[in-house]
């Protein structure tokens, strides 16, 4: 019985030592951004491989995502007489909700797993000690230019995914079930609203590319020197990113969205 | 790190596409629904309006001229309802407000039925005739009231 509670102890320090450190990592990550050097050119690297490799991926994931949305929508409202609001139903399920969250999960998937695997084998390869001994921050060539990108990066890829699918959506609805291009498009426009659906949409984008950011990041430089500790960084990034873009969204909606 | 002509233009390039989506989303998209020129805006008051939402459209003979920018209450407990119109749409001071529906079940908007006055209102006056909207329920159930009220009459005097 002591020895359960014991475990409950250690194991409840053990996670808020690890928000602590995960704290005054953020904490470095913004010193190192506010201080020079500042390192544009790692930052458009990054740019390049976080977001350019991404657009395929994001392209063609939300072309499907949107096709999909209208063939289920569409055989949904047929029954009511409501096709006309095809528009609106795979507008607002992309803007509000799918196009930040999916794009966040396959950006941990796709750039997030890189980062933390990348940053991970520089540890177990003393890469970062290498750094340090010429007096070379790891925190400002490493780290914040990939922490950064990825904050970037987010929003302008859930607008590119949301997108291409109101163009997928469009495709089924007016092309293949006859819906009317007119009316697709106008309750389309009719039913987004800037402020309640496109702001949020674009908000929750950033904060996902905070999270996706830094916990990639930290779980790569705090991973263990070891193979096994970078495959353990890799899929502890995957999981716990996934996690908090889940239930960030859920507190993001409820206080933001309507 | 060493400049790389390729690279540098397929990021360049990253970002103007986002930039273009997040801009076609925000001004396209969810932008305001009325594109046209505004400015002119003038109120009414009414009785009830429905499912009325702030941005509906307001038309005369099913041409889109304006829209709702605001509603609230008045000091009378009235619903006031801004709109927000085309300047050069002159509009007659005995003209109509009424709050229509699209369809059977579909969204309000307002419908203006121009007066034949030569007056004309001027900016923040008020549109005095109108019409509130019809509440579908309410309907049903004064119909159900009224066929069910000449049964009862019918069984008293047995």
């Amino acid at each position: 019985m002591n020895r359960t509670i014991q475990d409950l102890g250690f194991l409840v320090l053990r996670f808020v030592a690890d928000l602590g450190r995960l704290g005054l990592f953020t904490l470095g990550v913004l010193r190192a951004l506010v201080t020079p050097p500042v390192r544009i050119r790692l930052f458009v690297d990054e740019l390049f491989k976080l977001g350019v490799l991404s657009l395929i991926i994001i392209g063609v994931s939300g072309l499907a995502v949107g096709m999909v949305l209208s063939l289920q929508g569409y055989n949904t409202l047929v029954r009511f007489g409501a096709e006309q609001s095809l528009g609106a139903v795979v507008g607002l399920a992309l803007i509000r909700e799918l196009g930040p969250v999916l794009t966040a999960l396959l950006a941990t998937g796709r750039a997030g797993s890189a980062t933390a695997a990348e940053i991970g084998t520089m540890v177990a390869t003393e890469q970062l000690d290498g750094l340090r001994m010429m007096s070379v921050d790891p925190m400002d060539l490493v780290v914040t230019p990939k922490a950064l990108a990825m904050v970037a990066v987010m929003p302008l890829l859930a607008a590119i995914f949301i997108c291409s699918g109101l163009f997928g959506g469009y495709l089924v609805g007016v092309k293949l079930m006859g819906v009317d291009g007119g009316a697709y498009m106008s309750s389309l426009e009719n039913a987004v609203d800037f402020r309640d659906d496109v702001a949020v949409s674009l908000l929750k984008a950033l904060v996902f590319g905070v999270l996706v950011g830094l916990i990639a990041t930290y779980r790569g430089f705090s991973s263990a020197p070891t193979s096994a500790g970078v495959s353990s960084a890799t899929t502890s990034t995957v999981v716990v990113a996934s996690v908090s873009i889940l239930i960030v969204d859920y507190f993001i909606t409820a206080l933001w969205g309507v | 790190m060493h400049r790389s002509p390729v690279r540098d233009l397929l990021v360049g390039l990253f970002v103007l596409i986002g930039l273009g989506a997040v801009a076609y989303l925000s001004i396209s998209v969810g932008g305001v629904t009325y594109n046209g020129p505004r400015g002119f805006h003038v109120h009414a008051g009414f009785d009830e309006i429905g499912g009325l939402k702030a941005r509906a459209p307001v038309v005369i003979s099913g041409v889109k001229i304006g829209q709702v920018s605001s509603i609230g209450l008045d000091d009378r407990y009235r619903a006031r309802v801004e709109l927000d119109l085309d300047p050069s749409v002159k509009i007659p001071t005995d003209t109509t407000a009424s709050i229509v529906t699209a369809g059977l079940l579909g969204d309000r908007y307002i419908s203006l039925q121009l007066g034949g006055d030569d007056q004309f209102l001027k900016p923040g006056e008020e549109i005095s005739f109108t019409e509130s909207a019809v509440i579908l329920e309410r309907m049903i159930g004064k119909l159900v009231h009224n066929t069910d009220l000449p049964k009862e009459e019918q069984r008293k005097p047995e």
